[in-house]
């Protein structure tokens, strides 16, 4: 499989009044040429500071302390990316509405990402935005490119994102929490949206959610974060069936599925635990995990079985 | 244009309640008209044949509707101390308080905004703290002071500027009237010594209102700048790997502005209150000295139309701020 993204030991603390918070500890998954690969963990768990990260996004207070990300041959941590974001990496996000320029058309909007990387030019920006808008299933793309996004829907204005995103056909899409806070329908539109613009265009998506059910449905891959480390990663099928790590068979059992019922859900039991100083235990999950043992207080190993790793002392069944 | 039309019928009754105030100041404030112009040696008699001629001895509502009837007629009464109707004096002397007050304004904007975007922008360097200081220190200082020091440095001390002795030293004579204001109607006659001359006049009384105006605008500009630069939609824009100017300015700069907009409206009106002050320090022959004489010598007429003309002039800011607003903001041009 050859990899469009590889993150290998990405670390990234942030220097708070509090102390410093070590959010991602040695974060490693690959992301395959055109594959959708799904992050997957509860909220806090460090998904969208990787992501920050690998777009040089953070804000001034996280620094990247190690690792790498790379993208065919460039590492993202330690190139100038302004030539890079939007043209070969792009990024939505959740909220889409507050994601777009309040006060600016968003016609000008796709216009503005098409000039800078789309070789369009001042005569033409204006009808390429409109066919822009027209791709991803805008109806009246041409009156719609004068309306601002106050004016929009939230799916609409999550397309105006993914038309800006693809403008440039990135190999790689990151997208944070697309579909959150949009309504059931338009979820399942977006998500077709994003798969279908991958698939005209060869690119690879990052889809980042805390929802294990949607990234079942739409990933080849998913991989596992709890309080900033990769607890698991896996091909769909083999990680929804035959979990390793503890964290994953909760999140499974916590996971609503068609044929089950809601009483049997359980939630994971415990919080994420304080990531600020030195005193970070090893594993980070061992406070809420019930097959502890005294090993999970020594050093954090991560053993991989073909392409399935997990970063467990006691996976549920043993790795080779 | 029918929300323009309806912001204008709002401000009458804003309007006629100046009228109705500055009318009862005038008559409540210490100092009686007819014994003034009388004169010290004056009879009680010819004390109250002044009164009885200027209708002073009518009961209030009859003065006040005396005074209603002419100003609808544009009437704004005669200034006894210098027996000129009020209109025209305000009208010749508005362009030279207006010439000012603008100046200073875009003078303090000039600097402020560039200076506010730039501390915003590099958070914590050398440029960020020069703003602290400028916005703490230009709190503190009072306006007449900073005329002073101004005075006393550039004019007296260094012999930089010219005395602060009005529009243009006795050399000079004004330009052919357009706009009435002497720096652009010198240029527009082609007299750039003139210019120089009024350039060098306006000056220090500009840069007095501007470190007055200095502050509040550098602060908001910094603080609406960081609260934009923090939000999602610049983060967007740097995903998306728009060049450093378009995310800064076309992105960040013009939602910013919109606060700055606001305040500006306000330092504006500040700014013509202060004006009144920085005139009389460089006897710049504007309406806040002119107001100021009169106040002292009793004489209402002026006054009253001092007051009127600042509160037209303040509804007429604000609706220039509205229409600035709806040209930024296409939130506030399809809500209303
Ligand atoms: N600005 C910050 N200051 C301190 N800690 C932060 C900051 N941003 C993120 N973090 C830390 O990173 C963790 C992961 O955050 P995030 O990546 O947003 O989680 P999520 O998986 O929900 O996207 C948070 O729980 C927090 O501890
Ligand atoms: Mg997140």
């Amino acid at each position: 499989m050859s990899a469009v993204l590889r993150v290998e030991d990405l670390s990234v603390a942030f220097h708070t009044r509090g102390g410093t918070v070590h959010a991602l500890d040695r974060v490693g998954f690959t992301v395959g040429a055109g594959e959708t690969m799904a992050l997957v963990g509860e909220s806090g768990s460090g998904k969208s500071v990787t992501a920050y990260a690998i777009m040089g996004l953070l804000e001034a207070a996280g620094r990247i302390t190690g690792g790498r990300a790379l993208l065919g041959e460039t590492d993202l941590l330690a190139t100038d990316l302004s030539r890079i974001r939007g043209r070969r990496v792009a990024m939505i996000f959740q909220n889409p509405r507050a994601a777009l320029n309040p006060i600016r058309a968003v016609g000008r909007q796709i216009a503005d990402v098409l000039l800078r990387h789309g070789g369009a030019t001042s005569g033409n920006a204006r009808a390429r935005a409109i066919e822009a808008l027209r791709a991803v299933g805008i109806p009246d793309p041409a009156r719609r490119a004068n309306a601002y996004p106050f004016e929009l829907s939230g799916g609409m204005c999550q397309r105006v994102m993914i038309a800006i995103a693809v403008a440039a056909r990135p190999e790689l899409l990151i997208a944070d929490e697309p579909t959150t806070g949009l309504d059931v329908t338009t979820q399942a539109v977006v998500m077709d949206l994003i798969q279908a613009m991958a698939v005209q265009t060869g690119m690879a998506t990052i889809l980042i959610t805390h929802d294990l059910a949607l990234a079942a449905e739409r990933a080849q891959r998913i991989a596992v974060m709890h309080a900033g480390h990769v607890v698991e990663a896996a091909d769909t099928a083999t990680l929804l069936t035959r979990p390793l790590h503890p964290y994953t068979a909760r999140l499974i059992a916590a996971t609503p599925t068609a044929a089950g019922s809601l009483d049997a859900l359980q939630s994971v039991p415990g919080g994420l635990p304080d990531l600020r100083g030195s005193t970070i235990p090893p594993c980070r999950y061992a406070a809420r995990c019930e097959r502890r043992l005294p090993a999970c207080d020594g050093p954090l190993v991560t053993r991989s079985a073909g392409d399935h790793a997990v970063a467990c002392a006691n996976p549920l069944e043993a790795v080779a | 244009m029918r929300a323009v039309l309806l912001r204008f019928a709002g401000a009458i009754p804003t309007l006629f309640g100046v009228v109705l105030v500055t009318f009862l100041l005038t008559r409540v404030l210490p100092g009686d008209t007819a014994t003034y112009f009388a004169g010290p040696t004056a009879s009680a008699e010819s004390i109250a044949q002044i009164r009885t001629s200027l209708g002073l001895d009518r009961p209030l509502p009859e003065q006040f509707w005396r005074y209603l009837k002419d100003l609808s007629h544009g009437d704004l009464g005669m200034s006894l101390t210098t027996g000129q109707p009020v209109k025209t004096e305000l009208i010749n002397r508005l362009p030279a308080s207006a010439e000012l007050t603008l100046s200073g304004l875009l003078l303090a904007i000039g600097i402020a905004v560039p200076l506010g975007v730039l501390a915003a922008v590099r958070q914590g360097s050398l440029i960020d703290h020069a703003c602290r200081v400028v916005t703490t220190a230009g709190v503190s200082l009072p306006v007449f002071f900073t005329g002073l020091v101004l005075v006393y440095v550039f004019y007296f001390l260094l012999g930089w500027m010219p005395a602060p002795l009005g529009r243009l030293d006795a050399f000079a004579s004004p330009p052919p009237q357009r706009s009435g204001f002497y720096l652009l109607d010198t240029l527009l006659a082609g007299d750039i010594e003139t210019f120089r001359a009024a350039a060098a006049q306006i000056v220090l009384p500009a840069a007095t209102l501007a470190l007055f105006a200095l502050a509040p605008i550098a602060r908001i500009t910094r603080a609406s700048m960081l609260a934009v630069l923090g939000s999602e939609f610049i983060r967007t824009a740097r995903a998306s790997g728009l060049s450093g100017p378009t995310v800064v300015i076309t992105y960040a700069l013009r939602n910013a502005l919109l606060p700055v907009v606001t305040v500006l409206g306000m330092v504006f009106s500040f700014l013509l209150g202060a004006n009144v002050l920085v005139e009389k320090v460089f006897a710049w022959p504007g309406i806040g000295s002119y107001a100021v004489e009169a106040l002292i010598a009793s004489d209402y007429a002026p006054v009253q139309g001092f007051v009127l003309t600042m509160a037209i002039l303040y509804v007429l800011l604000n609706l220039a701020i509205d229409l600035v607003n709806r040209a930024i903001d296409p939130r506030a041009r399809r809500g209303a």
